[in-house]
């Protein structure tokens, strides 16, 4: 044994590869097996399925038939809340994360803050759903506790289980999501710019609107994307919020998985591809778009 | 430079009580389940039930094989990539973006379709092949944030001078990766470990769909059913997300610490 180890030690390591690096491969092998059974395969053959009509003929049917007054109204009604919400969540993040690393706040709530989003924006679906209710419920601490001030909040139309009430929920985890995100790119403005801008006599408004901003907005623009995803696929907690009663999208899928409610598989593999497509694209802009704000913070 | 410090410290005000009033509520709601008076009884009721101690240990052995494995793909791939394949990098950190791009419920869907029990590999025919699928279910949904966590592990040890030394005292390559490189990014796999449980111990999509009894169906039924016990399980689980994420600062901060 030692005389081979010797041997071999002695080696240029260079020499030991051969053409094909096959000990590389090998550890590359459960990667590339597990990405292609539980990744690439699943997803691409349901993704085609959309394509393919009950007796496996090409057709654009399915397609068409996302066009149903019901599929279409599912999809608007999921692409407002992901919007309501990514905008929101996106504006109030930046203030949130903004104030906290420039507004001169004491250094100490910085850590806090960081890590309470860590918690908040990984605190999602099902016990989310819960604390909502017990909060703005029809019964919650806080309806009861305006109602007693004489605000009824449900008397005046307000529910959680509707648009509203699931952006209000949403915002719990996209808020500090997009404080995670933007907080690096806040702290890559270097001081000496706004000193800068300072001595050549500019406004703090000024500052921002004419320095800042055009640095962070690809940034800023790219996070709301990536909130508007995450919005998007969102199932668990809107299920525990409102049951199967809203028409979401996912949801909706979720109902079609568990009993065919379209009576027609091809028709829900459409719906995923949908999905897909959506989540697809503002992914790919947000990957773009901090890509181009990633220049200015080296 | 005062009131721009004013203004920042209302938006925090602001924000901290849009946060803080509905973890309050909530606690406030989970201990009113005994008339007139303040109690645990909500919590006590939640751990004496069998459907939470079997449903939760359930989750929690799945969550622990879905970090087992998990570490078993990802670290032999990123370790390669890194060392001998850098040619592949932009094509791995690609797929193991893709659970971030597919949604999780278009993924079971796909699993549903693809080992459904009339097909080639019928996993979901058998409870332990569904339960496999689950786990291998959970290693995908984790996957960004391990890869990411152990590539960025590995960034910070010299992983070729390490594999040189290793190799020039006669280890072979499962030797180095299983008794150098891994015992050097044991922070970072920690890292990716903990956030892999934080998925995937109360996860529903994919529980529901799949149909095992795990903690996130069992969290939706208590939700329909019962009115003091779902809060109650919210500060539970905040909590526990709270310990995991301030146990992964912990070890993260740590290994700042040691080098």
């Amino acid at each position: 044994m030692s005389s081979v180890s010797t041997l071999t030690a002695t080696q240029p390591i260079e020499m030991e590869r051969p053409k094909v690096d096959i000990v590389a491969w090998l550890g590359l092998m459960p990667f590339v097996l597990f990405s292609l059974f539980f990744l690439i395969i699943p997803t691409g053959l349901l993704l085609a399925g959309a394509f393919f009509d009950k007796d496996g003929a090409f057709t654009f049917a399915n397609i068409i038939g996302l066009s149903k007054p019901s599929i279409v109204a599912s999809y608007v009604l999921s692409l407002q809340i992901s919007a309501a919400s990514a905008l929101g969540g996106a504006l109030i993040g930046a203030v949130l994360a903004t104030s906290v690393v420039h507004g001169g706040l004491p250094t100490w709530l910085r850590p806090v803050l960081n890590t309470f989003c860590g918690v908040a924006s990984n605190f999602a679906g099902l016990p989310l759903a819960f604390a909502f209710i017990a909060t703005v419920g029809r019964l919650g601490v806080v309806t009861l506790l305006l109602k007693f001030v004489g605000l009824d909040l449900y008397g005046n139309g307000f529910t959680l289980f509707n648009f509203w009430g699931l952006t209000l929920t949403y915002l719990y985890f996209q808020i500090p999501l997009m404080v995670l995100i933007l907080t690096p790119a806040l702290d890559g403005l270097k001081k000496e710019w706004s000193e800068a801008s300072a001595i050549l006599g500019a406004s703090v408004w000024q500052h921002w609107y004419y320095v800042s901003l055009p640095i962070l907005w690809p940034s800023l623009l790219g996070s709301t994307l990536l909130l508007f995803a995450n919005a998007f696929g969102a199932v668990a907690t809107a299920t525990a919020l409102t049951g199967a009663s809203l028409n979401i999208a996912p949801i909706l899928l979720f109902a079609q998985i568990r009993g065919d409610v379209l009576h027609d598989p091809n028709l829900g593999y459409a719906l995923a591809l949908g999905m897909v497509l959506i989540t697809g694209l503002s992914n790919v802009g947000y990957i773009l778009l901090t890509s181009r704000t990633a220049r200015w913070l080296r | 430079m005062k009131q721009s410090s004013l203004g920042a410290w209302i938006a925090f005000i602001l924000g901290a009580s849009y946060f803080l009033i509905p973890l309050l509520a909530t606690f406030e709601f989970s201990l009113r389940m005994l008339r007139g008076q303040y109690s645990f009884e909500a919590y006590r009721v939640v751990f004496e039930q069998t459907r939470f101690q079997e449903s939760f240990s359930y989750s929690l052995v799945l969550a622990l094989a879905t970090v087992v494995l998990g570490v078993l793909i990802v670290v032999p791939a990123a370790y390669f990539v890194q060392l001998r394949l850098p040619k592949l990098r932009p094509a791995v950190e690609f797929v193991t973006l893709l659970p971030l791009v597919i949604p999780a419920i278009v993924l079971v869907f796909g699993y549903l379709r693809m080992y459904n029990s009339s097909s080639i590999l019928p996993l979901t025919g058998s409870t332990l092949g569904t339960d496999l699928l689950l786990t291998l279910g959970y290693v995908a949904l984790a996957l960004p944030y391990m890869y990411r966590s152990v590539d960025t592990g590995l960034r910070a040890i010299d992983i070729r001078t390490l594999t040189e030394a290793a190799q020039s005292l006669g280890a072979n390559s499962a030797t180095i990766l299983f008794r150098v490189i891994l015992p050097n990014i044991r922070s970072a796999i920690l890292g990716g470990a903990f956030l892999t449980f934080a998925i995937a111990i109360g996860e529903f999509t994919f529980a529901s769909l799949l149909d095992r009894p795990a903690f996130g169906p069992y969290l939706q039924w208590i939700g329909s059913n019962k009115a003091y016990e779902p809060p109650a399980l919210a500060i539970m689980s905040f909590f526990i997300t709270w310990a995991v994420m301030g146990v992964m600062q912990m070890v993260v901060s740590g290994r700042r610490g040691t080098r």
